[in-house]
């Protein structure tokens, strides 16, 4: 095994665990669980298969197994995160107050539709891949993609204008 | 168009903002997009939504690792380990593995580079004192959120924590005749135990570290048997420096500065400090 291959992929399972979790600390700590479960079981990874997919699926199994374990927290963004946040973002290009609302909206949303929207955008994983890093049937991953759009545009319109009608769905 | 297209499904609207529609397809969903104000919409609702979370936590993807996820690496690999085989990975990496896992992989990877380089510094552990300084400012001085374990907010808890783990009182040199505030400090470790890392940083957000430790015995006698508390300029890290010994204990000022700038702050720095 190489650790290199593994290393590289670090800074984008940071961001998924991050916006998945919404939590830094938790973010990391599933990160790590990630790695170590990778190193441990690597001989299941199909060598010439996607090592971005397959890291996804361990990170999956943890983190659900984690759910199970300990339900999750009401949705909060904690306060230091909040603070880190608002003083981070050294980037013009970058609203910190915008993604501080949309990763709160994020967190309303149920996990399994939180983590297939972000597996199919963020990641720019295929709808296939997804259905495989979840182990859901591919229709399942396209209502939850449905579900989750519709209801994260909801929130957001909520939260940034409480009184504006949102786009209505059609029909 | 002559014909009407079939209007586009649920699925193909999503299709078509993830960029997975079937290249046949993807005209006649356009199309009908394109003829429907409330298909138009939606779909740019969705471009947008799809946008806004690709840039959600962007800053991740520039960050330095952190050490902790490093090591988790590390720690499978240990039985895999051979020399030579880290000094692959690139940039920031390497600064973290070395700063952090130098420790368990040995000294195979010290002894060689002390000896292409030991005719660049009397005594080796200095040279390698002041390599880890550069490394540390290499590593901690482009973090955004965490630049210090402690900040300049609490600097008097700092100078003593930090004096506590050195075992020697620490003083913090006063930079603000050439424009640096403290920003804060760090703990790190060293070959031969705690080192400190203070942090400054000008109104421009340029940043200069000061990496304080003990020198083992054989450095201390050496330098203290030249008298030697001169300034030495190194340029072979990722960040130059300049360092002098003082009493068997190591200084390190570091940052990405003209070698006169440089040694203008460690002049400064060293007359606050004795």
């Amino acid at each position: 095994m190489d650790a290199r291959l593994l290393a590289d992929q670090i800074p984008s399972l940071r961001r998924y665990a991050r916006a998945l979790t919404g939590n830094a600390w938790a973010a990391d700590d599933l990160v790590q669980d990630t790695l170590e479960r990778a190193c441990s079981k690597w001989r299941l990874w199909v060598v010439g298969s996607d090592l971005r997919a397959w890291l996804f699926t361990v990170m999956h199994n943890i983190f659900a197994s984690q759910l199970r374990r300990t339900p999750p927290p009401h949705s909060v963004v904690p306060l230091e995160d909040a603070a880190q946040e608002l003083h981070g973002g050294s980037d013009p290009g970058r609203d910190p107050g915008m993604g501080l609302d949309l990763q709160r909206c994020l967190m309303q949303l149920p996990e399994e539709q939180r983590a297939v929207l972000l597996l199919v955008t963020l990641e720019d994983l295929s709808y296939a891949e997804v259905a495989r890093v979840l182990g859901i049937p591919a229709g399942t991953v396209m209502s939850r993609l449905s579900r989750a759009r519709v209801r994260l545009h909801e929130l957001m319109d909520g939260a940034s204008a409480p009184h504006r009608t949102g786009l209505r769905r059609l029909k | 168009m002559n014909r009407p297209a079939p209007p586009p499904t649920d699925d193909e609207l999503h299709a078509l903002v993830d960029g997975q529609l079937a290249p046949e397809r993807r005209a006649e969903v356009e199309g009908a997009v394109a003829r429907d104000p409330a298909l138009a919409a939606r779909v740019a609702a969705w471009r947008t939504q799809r946008d806004a979370l690709r840039r959600l936590h962007g800053e991740l993807l520039d960050e330095p690792v952190p050490a902790s996820l490093m090591n988790a690496l590390g720690r499978s690999q240990t039985r895999r380990a051979r020399q030579g085989h880290w000094m692959r990975w690139g940039g920031v990496a390497a600064g973290v593995l070395i700063a952090f896992a130098a420790g368990w992989l040995g000294n195979a990877q010290w002894s060689m580079q002390r000896a292409a380089s030991a005719q660049l510094a009397r005594a080796p552990a200095m040279r390698e004192f002041v390599h880890d300084a550069s490394i540390a400012h290499a590593v901690y001085a482009p973090e955004k959120r965490h630049p210090v374990e402690v900040a300049a907010s609490e600097q008097q808890h700092l100078v003593q924590w930090l004096s506590k783990r050195l075992d020697r009182p620490l003083k913090v040199p006063d930079l603000t005749a050439m424009g640096y505030a403290l920003v804060g400090g760090r703990l790190l470790p060293g070959e031969s135990g705690a080192r400190a890392q203070f942090m400054f940083e000008d109104g421009a957000g340029e940043r200069i570290t000061l990496y304080i430790g003990t020198l083992d015995s054989q450095a201390a006698a050496g330098t203290a048997a030249s008298r030697e508390t001169a300034f030495r300029f190194a340029s072979e890290g990722p960040v130059p420096s300049f360092y002098w010994v003082d009493q068997g204990f190591g200084y390190a000022v570091a940052g990405k500065l003209p070698r006169e700038v440089l040694l203008k702050l460690a002049t400064l720095a060293y007359r606050d400090l004795s």
